[in-house]
């Protein structure tokens, strides 16, 4: 029973009296009372650890018929005592829900059913947390020294600092003559799509700078968008849709996909939003090619779009300063945010859903909530923010006139300075983190700019959901699975997980027509029936009275609910009237010309 | 200025030769996996439908009798065999991995009635309407031989069912009275009679081995402890019950057949009310088995169908017919809890999986893997009404199809007849009467 005991560290560093290393170890030793014996330390001699154990065998022995096992055969106490502990942290971030209150009236079976699932997934959380301790990549970072701003860092510093395979990544693409640039990086962020204003289409293997394909459609472009994978991409021309392959070739042009402004592609639902000069929202479903709804917004021209990654709801922002969300289920708009006091320039989310960014002609920036539709933050920038991109890990990127800056947690501390800023030759006109990779993709006049931004990406990404590595083979399997379970459109709604509740209502209606049809309810509460006891016990004033106790029961338990329902709804009244007390002592200026 | 730039080398992400298997590294941050519950739901739904495509029961027919299979019997220590009784006396042992006939005797003149494999497996026993009880070896006579039963017993009546004790050397048959015998005995160790004539079946319990039940002609299902002289209760029904058959797994409780179309689950110590009323049989049920695991059983019934229930569900989950299974008579479920075999009318034996859509053979563990994972989004999600509506569809004979409807309106209209019955008479005067109480009459002890 090797065990990688500390006895032998401290043999070696005797001299140095050094401490040893901290291990996860230790803590539980500190606190425990009977493994401490080794790791304490040199003072404690060999004979003191042997009285210590011989005073403390009996408990020991008592643990271990327990079944505690936190002793070898050969005597030792196991260093190692327990599994080893998780971070709190890590554990909550793979929570998925609370648990649920158990009522005692619920039947037995049922509270049985749910406790065990509870921990079923309580052991998935806690086995998904010690795996992310091992996975192999960290996210990068960018640190200045000593007052020295980290916005005053040029890419040509970056790109000189790290290695050559980084380094490679900061580069420019000089296509003035068909500029300015549209872009779009694939799933995966192994390839890019450029789309210039003058019709030149092109898609690179952006890594290792393999042109795939480079055609002009003689037509201008609007948009440019990867489909579901790197075999496709749709351009919004002048007039139609159309949809090319990676070779260049024209595969479709969608006719009833006009004047498309901007284009959306939700990949779990192989779905294609797009909206036009004409004020349409359409959504193409690309794996059967059928048009799955076409909604008139009725707001005048549509150039301002994103997509919600967490429950693929469509962001539209409009020239009255207005944000409204869609899903094409439903032929009015889901919510209507009035968010800026100009038109809307730009709107980005973030993709767990929680944050949206906005610029507006107003020249704010403003960070809302969109699970409460309320503001968080609202930034002022001087030149106001044409185009907007969060990336993976949380950074935003504003581009100014043809300044690009990146900020930081712009929803949790409120941020005066940039994290990064770049200045490319002439207007930004569109702008993209490259996903998995520190890498901000910008489109402009003078062609495109690949920029480092430390920290910007995922660094570890998921081999089943989209691998930059994979192979032509894995990426047909992929292909395949990802058709398989695709999402029906029919179940995109504001709350994803609203599928996997409960639904009270059906069950209400279905119970109600039960009752109707049995002409009695099934699942009320049975009579109670005194069981019959022999030796006088049944006598006509003791059944009464059993009664009385059972009536009694059902009285207390009622009364119970009240009161608890009183109290909470005291509770409530009170924090509220907290709150109320507390703002009402900021008062404003103008307060005291109230009655 | 300290930097750090995400640079992954490729070589830790993709294979080193074309031999190796493709790297797949996992990241289970719930944020890059978004729309988890609607993904979930429609691999579910993809599962369940696939589990429907791939539902392909019947497995072999075995042809060989020349009248109509009456009893099967398990080996009680070999999976591959089965015993078989027909209608004419005649005994088959079945080879099942091969599907032939192993061994053909005469074992009686006129119906085998009953047939059961000693615990031991070395022996059998079978009844028959020739009012005698033999015992016949497991292996078959040498060349040359005679094919003569080890022993014989000749009783004063017709015998109609038999069952052999778990672990001693103790059998039971059935006929105008419940008989426990010794095996080393010409006469019965204990009779058992109760005021009926006759009775039909007779089981050991498998856990409590000293228990019997057996259900009688007089709509009765009657208890026994073995080694008491008198019968232990009966619980006596509004129709007949034809066979009663123990669960394995739970020494209390006990399923009968029923001839109002219906199977009964009851909790020995409560007779009063069946703790479960199985519906969906549109004629007599005629024999039950029990799955080994104690958890699902499998019913035979006249109207040429075999379902089979979860031990708690008051409907079927599956339903096995094929064009040319007449009557099924006797069925059993094997003892690996794959497979289901059925005797009926028209000779042969029919070999069914039990779990229809299960793919059979050796599966590999991503194979493994991914039915069972499919098996608990089945699970997780069966209660969505679209997935239940898939997993619940099942293709129905015309004729069953159009009985079971008629079925329901008839229950309905009664339903509604009581409903209005109650509506006008003075409350509390026409109590409620649940399915469970109805078809109980009385318990006597």
């Amino acid at each position: 029973m090797a065990s990688p005991g500390e006895a032998v560290v401290i043999d070696t560093h005797v001299g140095k009296k050094k401490k040893p290393p901290a291990r996860y170890w230790d803590e539980p030793q500190e606190e425990g009372k009977d493994e401490n014996t080794v790791g304490k330390g040199c003072e404690q001699t060999e004979q003191a650890v042997q009285q210590k154990q011989t005073q403390k065998a009996k408990k020991r022995k008592q643990e271990e018929d327990q079944g505690d096992g936190k002793m070898f055969i050969s005597g030792k106490p196991d260093p190692f005592p327990g599994p080893a502990p998780i971070p709190e942290d890590r554990v909550q971030k793979f929570k998925r829900r609370d648990k649920t209150k158990k009522s005692h009236r619920q039947h037995y079976k049922l509270k049985d059913m749910m406790s065990r699932s509870e921990e079923v997934s309580e052991m998935a959380q806690k086995q998904a947390a010690r795996i992310d301790l091992l996975l192999p990549e960290d996210a990068g970072f960018l640190e200045g020294d000593d007052d020295e701003d980290t916005c005053t860092i040029s890419q040509e510093d970056i790109s000189d600092a790290v290695d050559i395979t980084a380094a490679a990544k900061y580069f420019n693409l000089k296509l003035s003559q068909f500029g300015p640039y549209r872009l779009d990086y694939s799933k995966t962020g192994r390839q890019l799509l450029l789309g210039g204003r003058r019709g030149h289409v092109a898609c690179i293997d952006w890594q290792s700078k393999q042109l795939m394909c480079e055609i002009n459609v003689m037509e201008s472009v609007n948009d440019v968008k990867w489909l579901h994978s790197e075999a496709m991409y749709a351009v919004a021309q002048k007039k139609w849709l159309h949809i090319y392959d990676s070779n260049g070739i024209e595969l479709h042009c969608i006719r009833k996909f006009n004047d498309v402004l901007r284009m959306q592609f939700l990949p779990y639902h192989f779905l294609l939003a797009t909206v036009s000069a004409t004020s349409f929202l359409q959504y193409l479903d690309v794996s059967v090619g059928k048009e799955v709804a076409a909604i008139c917004t009725k707001t005048g021209r549509l150039d301002v779009m994103c997509q919600n990654p967490h429950n693929a709801v469509i962001h539209l922002g409009h020239s009255n300063g207005t944000v409204t969300l869609w899903s094409p289920n439903q032929k009015e708009a889901l919510v209507k945010m009035l968010c800026h006091q100009g038109a809307v320039r730009s709107v980005t989310v973030d993709k767990t859903g929680t944050y949206m960014v906005t610029s507006g002609m107003d020249k704010k920036l403003k960070v809302y909530d969109i699970r409460t539709f309320k503001p968080l933050k609202s930034y002022f920038l001087p030149a106001g923010a044409s185009c907007l991109s969060l990336s993976q890990r949380g950074l935003l990127s504003a581009a100014t006139g043809d300044i690009v800056q990146v900020y930081r947690d712009v929803w949790s501390t409120p941020v005066t300075k940039p994290y990064m800023a770049h200045r490319v030759q002439r207007t930004v006109w569109g702008m993209h983190f490259c996903p998995f990779e520190d890498v901000l993709g910008v489109g402009h006049g003078e062609g495109f700019t690949s920029m480092l931004i430390p920290g910007a990406g995922e660094p570890n990404f998921d081999g089943l959901d989209a691998n930059p590595y994979r192979s032509a083979k894995q990426r047909q399997e992929w292909e395949v699975k990802a058709l398989l379970e695709k999402i029906q459109p029919e179940l995109i709604s504001l709350d994803p997980t609203e599928l996997g509740q409960v639904d009270h209502t059906t069950f209400e209606q279905r119970h109600q027509d039960r009752v109707q049809a049995l002409g009695f309810d099934p699942l009320a509460k049975e009579k109670f029936i005194p069981k019959y006891k022999k030796k006088g016990r049944s006598s006509a004033g003791n059944v009464e009275k059993r009664k009385r106790q059972v009536a009694h029961e059902d009285l207390r338990e009622e009364i119970r609910i009240t009161v608890e329902d009183k109290m909470k709804i005291e509770k409530e009244r009170k924090e509220r009237e907290k709150k109320e007390a507390v703002l009402s002592s900021q008062r404003s200026a103008l307060d005291r010309f109230e009655k | 200025m300290k930097v750090k730039v995400l640079s992954r080398n490729p070589d830790d992400y993709v294979r080193e030769t074309k031999l190796d298997i493709q790297r797949v590294p996992r990241n289970y941050d719930p944020t890059l996996h978004p729309f988890e519950v609607t993904r979930e739901y429609t691999r579910a739904l993809n599962a369940t439908k696939l589990e429907r495509v791939f539902a392909k029961p019947f497995l072999a027919s075995l042809d060989g009798h020349r009248d109509g299979v009456n009893c099967l019997a398990k080996h009680t220590t070999n999976l591959s065999t089965l015993l078989s009784g027909s209608c004419d006396g005649e005994v088959k042992v079945w080879n099942l991995t091969k599907h032939e006939c192993v061994r053909t005797l005469q074992a009686h003149e006129g119906f085998v009635r009953g047939m059961v494999v000693r615990h031991c497996g070395t022996s059998f026993f079978t009844v028959g309407d020739d009012k005698t009880i033999k015992q016949w070896k497991m292996e078959a006579p040498g060349y040359g031989e005679e094919e003569e039963p080890l022993n014989t017993i000749l009783g004063k009546t017709v015998f109609t069912g038999l069952d052999h004790h778990r672990q001693q050397a103790v059998f039971a048959t059935c006929g105008q009275q419940v008989d426990v015998w010794d095996e080393q005995r010409s006469s019965p160790i204990r009779s058992f009679t109760w005021g009926v004539d006759s009775f039909s079946a007779v089981r050991f319990n498998p856990v409590e081995t000293e228990l019997l039940a057996s259900c009688a002609s007089d709509r009765s299902i009657v208890l026994y402890d073995m080694r008491e002289p008198a019968p232990l209760k009966k619980v006596i029904m509004t129709m007949r019950s034809n066979t009663v058959c123990w669960n394995p797994m739970e020494a209390y409780y006990f399923t009968c057949s029923n001839e109002d179309y219906n199977l009964y689950t009851y909790d020995m110590r409560y007779l009063d009310r069946p703790i479960t009323v199985h519906m969906d049989h549109v004629s007599a049920v005629l024999d039950v088995d029990y799955s080994p695991t104690g958890k699902d059983f499998v019913s035979a019934s006249f109207d040429k169908t075999i379902r089979i229930f979860p031990k708690d569900g008051g409907h079927s989950r599956e339903v096995y017919h094929t064009k040319r299974m007449q009557h099924v008579i006797c069925v059993k479920w094997s003892a690996d809890n794959k497979y289901i075999l059925s005797g009926s009318d028209e000779m042969n034996i029919r070999l069914w999986k039990a779990n229809a859509a299960e793919k059979l053979g050796v599966l590999a563990p991503r194979e493994r893997e991914a039915t069972n994972y499919s098996q608990k989004l089945k699970e997780k999600f069966q209660h969505h009404p679209q997935i239940r509506r898939i997993a619940h569809h099942r293709h129905l004979p015309r004729n069953i199809y159009h009985q079971t409807k008629e079925l329901r309106v008839m229950k309905e209209a009664r339903r509604k007849k009581e409903r209005n019955v109650r509506k006008h008479s003075k409350p509390g005067s026409v109590p409620v009467v649940s399915e469970k109480e109805k078809h109980v009459v009385t318990v006597v002890k």
